[in-house]
């Protein structure tokens, strides 16, 4: 094994029975492991509900730390209809030209930062500035506000040594309090001011929507962009042969983000919780009770894709599920997959090879499954080209 | 050089050629409403699905299981749909009209 693979820890439960229960805070989760189940699942939200009490959808519940509904993630249809076409014009904005050459500014910049130094520390030293500087562009926010965002750490719900940092969530909290006030004040065009402009279904958003919308803006573009960064750095600096062929061969890339993000899967699992009684692959589902479903165990079912546990740059057929499926798939996903256009571009051009040093692997624990999700601490040192 | 016929759901029509590439990066690249190739053509979207015109079906051909699995779920499917990611460009699809299903 290298140090840069993910190895399946689901493999023998998604084969032998489909479905593995785990324990969270005394709220049990029905694990839904294969690709065609979590599909069929994700698709049925008239069963599989993402409105419930806000938190409980997500794996570890947020209940005991969160009041806030966050939108439109956990609202269903037709609602949440509503909400996405209201949202979905500005988290499209990184298909444009301007948007794709600030971020080409800033990751350049990073690069050829890090192509300087004998070695790094790429989490805080690269992953985590990469994300807060972007998501400044998200948020169409000063870039200054980047020095905040990376003050908080690599979540903004917990940290190190707790899974539920209350205090830390306060601390969202109080920021986004505070820019809300500040874009009544004085509205500018950031995410704040528009937002308090806008309308749904012929009625202004409340206050407690808008936040709704940007702690998910916070909360779901973080530890997982932040993953996705270091993985791929991490598999590049593993694979130079690979870093290479990204470079010979531009016209893979598109299909090689794909694959890497199929592979790294950043979010392991989302859940639901069933308004009936139901069945999965044949296990019952009670009515109030959570199912989740695992992105990570369906991108590896060796049923849909052939050699699930390699990372092939050029998978031509390849129906992941990393950015979800249906009504709730990922709101960012057109700004992830942009960052990673502009990293991957950016590597080609600055950077010859990687060398991979040190790594503390970061193995979540869902039950019996240990999961690699990424690394606490991943030492690096960059060669420029 | 192929020339390939979208008729988006607001029915307006645009007729595009070309004489490589696949027909979803055509569509994009002409600004058809209603097809987005979020994934860039790896079948794991679902944002380029369009409905075969009748007289087009046996030209276009059927899809594969794994986009068939997709589409499955997609509430405007029927049995001329296909993800049109999945089709390449060629003399063969000359003159196909698709209609684009969102």
């Amino acid at each position: 094994m290298k140090p840069s693979d993910h190895p399946d820890p689901f493999k023998q439960a998604r084969t032998e029975q489909g479905v593995s229960e785990i324990d969270d805070q005394d709220d049990p989760v029905q694990m839904v492991l294969r690709l065609k189940d979590v599909r069929k699942c994700a698709h049925n939200w008239k069963t599989y509900s993402s409105e419930a009490t806000p938190g409980r959808i997500v794996v570890p519940s947020e209940v005991n730390i969160r009041d806030t509904r966050q939108i439109p993630f956990e609202v269903d249809p037709p609602k949440h209809g509503a909400f996405r076409e209201l949202l979905d014009p500005w988290f499209k904005r990184p298909l444009q030209d301007e948007y794709r050459d600030k971020l080409r500014e800033q990751i350049s910049a990073l690069i050829n930062e890090v192509n300087q130094r004998d070695s790094i520390e790429a989490i805080y030293g690269f992953s985590l500035l990469l994300q807060s500087h972007a998501l400044t562009v998200l948020m169409n926010t000063p870039e200054s506000e980047a020095e905040t965002f990376i003050s908080w750490g690599t979540h903004v719900f917990r940290s190190e040594d707790d899974p539920l940092d209350a205090g830390k969530a306060q601390q969202l909290y109080d920021y986004i309090d505070q820019k809300i006030d500040e874009a009544e004040a004085s509205p500018s065009d950031d995410l704040f001011s528009t937002l308090l402009a806008a309308e749904v279904d012929g009625a202004r958003l409340t206050r407690e929507q808008i936040k709704g919308i940007i702690i998910l803006t916070f909360a779901g573009g973080r530890d997982t962009v932040i993953n996705m960064v270091t993985n791929t750095l991490a598999y590049l600096a593993d694979h130079p042969e690979s870093l290479q062929r990204l470079r010979d061969e531009p016209e893979i890339r598109t299909r090689a983000i794909e694959e890497l993000i199929r592979y790294f899967s950043p979010l392991t699992h989302m859940g639901r919780v069933a308004t009936e009684d139901a069945q999965v692959c044949e296990h019952a589902v009670k009515a109030d009770s959570r199912i989740s479903l695992c992105w990570a165990s369906a991108n590896r079912d060796e049923t849909v894709f052939e050699n699930p546990n390699e990372v092939v740059l050029d998978r031509k057929l390849n129906p992941h599920v990393a950015f979800g499926f249906a009504t709730h798939n990922c709101l960012g996903a057109t700004h992830a997959r942009t960052i990673m256009q502009v990293l991957i571009d950016e590597l080609c051009q600055q950077v010859d090879h990687i060398d991979f040093l040190s790594a503390d692997e970061n193995i979540e624990q869902w039950g019996e499954f240990a999961r690699k999700v990424g690394y606490h601490k991943l030492n690096l040192a960059f060669h420029s080209v | 050089m192929a020339k390939i016929t979208f008729i988006t759901k607001d029915e307006h029509t645009i007729v595009c050629e070309a004489d490589s590439g696949s027909v979803m990066e055509l569509a994009v690249q002409n600004g058809v409403k209603g097809i987005d190739g979020d994934c860039g053509g790896v079948c794991s979207c679902a944002t380029c699905h369009v409905h075969v015109a009748p007289d087009s079906v046996a030209r276009v051909g059927e899809a594969g299981e794994i986009e068939k699995d997709m589409l499955e779920l997609d509430d405007e499917a029927n049995e001329r749909s296909r993800l049109c990611c999945q089709l390449e460009v060629s003399d063969e699809l000359d003159g196909i009209v698709l209609h684009v299903a969102h």
